[in-house]
C-alpha cells in the first residue's frame, strides 16, 4: 500500500538527531511491547509480514505521531483483535471474558524464550528458475498493491542491475495476507542515484534494494 | 519478576499508553498465551544479551584475520556462526565493506529492519522519519548530520534493507592500530560505523 511508512525519498522531516548514550529502552513499557509481540509472533499469532502491514494500516496521522513502540503496540493489538486472540471489550476492560483461541505453537513459556533469540529462517526451496541473473537489467514494476508490498516507491518505474541472488524467500505481500509464503527469489538491484533522483542528483550515489521477482521486468 | 512492580507508581501516574499495555499483557496473561515471566525474560535477554560489542568483535576479527574477512564477505552468516559467540543469526546476514574507493550506508525505509543480533536493538533515530526518508536520496546530508564528511569522489552506497536479509557494514580500520589484539580493536568500533554512519575510533581519541 502506498502509505506514509514508504518514506525513502520524502522531504521535510528534518534533521536527523542522534541521542548521545541513548537507553535501550526509554520506558519500561516498551519493553513488555516488544516482549508480547515477540511472544505472541513466535507462538504463531501472526507473522512478521502481517505484523509490518499493521502498522503500515495504522492512520497516517497515529503512525506519524506515534513513537516506535507506540505503533508496535498499536499494532499489536489490531492484529490480536481482527485474528481474533483478544476481543475489542477485554482489552477495554483489561481483563479476559471469552475463552481462548488455541495457539499455532501453544502458550509462550519461559522455557521458549530460547526460541525467539534465534533469528526465523526465510530462505525457502526454490519453486522455479529464477529469471534473472547478476548483471542483468531490470525494471522495477510500476505497481501499486492495496495491500502489503516491500518494493518501495522511490524506485517503481526505475531501471537497476541485478547484483546477486539470495535464492528464495518467503514472499511477504503474500505471507502478509495470510495467503501463504508463496517463496519468490529474491535478489539485490542496484540503481545509480541520478536514475532516482534526476540528473541533478550527486552521481557519487548508488542505492540497492532487494527485490522480490515479482517486483521486476526486463529492462 | 512479580506482575507489575512498577514500585513507586500508582495508576493515576500511568500515561495512557502505559495503561493499555498493562491491560493487553494482563488479558494475555488470563487467556493462557503468555507467561508473565517469559515476557521478563525476553526482556532481560535483549538487555543483557544482544548489543554492538557482537557487530564489533565480528569486525575486529575480519581486521586481523584475512581467511575470516574473505569468508566474512562471501558468506557472513556462515563465517559468524563460526564464531560461537553471538545468537544465530538466521540464514540472511551480509557483510559489506568500506574501502577507500567506496561508503556503504545502511537504513530501512519501510520500517525499521537492522541486524539485531549484530548490533542490537536500533536507535530511534534509525526508526525515525529523518533518516528513513533521506538516507536513500542525500546519504551525504545525513551524514553530515553524524558531523561525518566523505571525499567528494568517494562512491556512497546505500542499503536499503527491503527483505529479510540484514546488512553488517566492515568499516576501514583505524591507521596506528598496527600489532593491536582483536580485543583492544574491537573497542574502537562503534555502532554507527557498522551501520555507515559513523567511522570507528582513532586510537588516542577521547571517546
Amino acid at each position: 500500500m502506498n502509505g506514509v511508512h514508504d518514506m525513502g525519498g520524502m522531504d521535510g522531516f528534518g534533521k536527523v538527531e542522534p541521542e548521545p548514550n541513548e537507553p535501550m529502552f526509554h520506558e519500561e513499557w516498551e519493553g513488555h511491547v516488544l516482549a508480547m509481540m515477540r511472544a505472541l509472533s513466535n507462538a504463531g499469532a501472526f507473522n512478521i509480514d502481517m505484523s509490518r502491514f499493521a502498522q503500515e494500516s495504522l492512520p497516517p496521522r497515529v503512525y506519524l505521531s506515534s513513537s516506535y513502540y507506540e505503533r508496535w503496540f498499536r499494532a499489536l493489538e489490531n492484529m490480536l483483535i481482527a485474528r481474533g486472540y483478544v476481543g475489542t471489550r477485554e482489552v477495554a476492560e483489561g481483563h479476559a471474558l471469552e475463552p481462548a483461541k488455541a495457539l499455532k505453537r501453544g502458550k509462550f513459556t519461559v522455557g521458549d524464550v530460547e526460541r525467539i533469540m534465534t533469528r526465523g529462517q526465510f530462505g525457502r526451496a526454490a519453486p522455479g528458475l529464477a529469471k534473472f541473473r547478476p548483471g542483468d537489467r531490470v525494471r522495477a514494476r510500476n505497481m501499486h498493491p492495496l495491500t502489503h508490498t516491500r518494493l518501495p516507491r522511490y524506485v517503481r518505474g526505475h531501471v537497476g542491475v541485478v547484483e546477486c541472488d539470495h535464492g528464495c524467500h518467503v514472499f511477504p505481500d503474500t505471507a502478509a495476507m495470510d495467503a501463504g509464503e508463496n517463496p519468490q527469489w529474491l535478489y539485490t538491484v542496484v540503481f545509480d542515484g541520478r536514475e532516482l533522483w534526476g540528473p541533478d542528483s550527486d552521481p557519487t550515489i548508488k542505492v540497492s534494494i532487494d527485490a522480490f521477482e515479482p517486483y521486476l521486468e526486463p529492462a | 519478576m512479580t506482575e507489575h512492580d512498577h514500585d513507586h507508581h500508582d495508576h493515576s501516574e500511568l500515561s495512557e499508553i502505559e495503561l493499555r499495555v498493562r491491560a493487553l499483557e494482563t488479558v494475555l496473561t488470563e487467556k493462557g498465551y503468555v507467561e508473565p515471566a517469559a515476557l521478563d525474560a525476553i526482556v532481560q535477554a535483549y538487555e543483557t544479551r544482544i548489543g554492538p560489542h557482537n557487530g564489533a568483535r565480528v569486525v575486529a576479527k575480519a581486521w586481523v584475520d584475512p581467511d575470516f574477512k574473505r569468508a566474512l564477505l562471501a558468506d557472513a552468516t556462515k563465517a559468524v556462526g563460526t564464531l560461537g559467540h553471538v545468537s544465530r543469526v538466521g540464514d540472511h546476514l551480509v557483510a559489506v565493506e568500506n574501502t577507500p574507493e567506496r561508503h556503504n550506508m545502511v537504513v530501512c525505509t519501510l520500517c525499521s529492519c537492522y541486524p539485531w543480533e549484530m548490533l542490537g536493538l536500533p536507535p530511534v533515530w534509525y526508526k525515525a522519519a529523518p533518516y528513513r526518508s533521506r538516507a536513500v536520496k542525500d546519504p551525504r546530508g545525513v551524514l553530515g548530520d553524524f558531523g561525518v564528511s566523505l571525499p567528494a569522489e568517494t562512491e556512497i552506497r546505500v542499503w536499503d534493507s527491503t527483505a529479510e536479509t540484514r546488512f553488517l557494514v566492515l568499516p576501514m580500520r583505524p591507521q596506528g592500530t598496527e600489532g593491536w589484539s582483536e580485543e583492544k580493536l574491537a573497542e574502537l568500533v562503534t555502532r554507527d560505523s557498522m551501520i555507515g554512519t559513523g567511522f570507528p575510533k582513532t586510537p588516542g581519541a577521547p571517546s
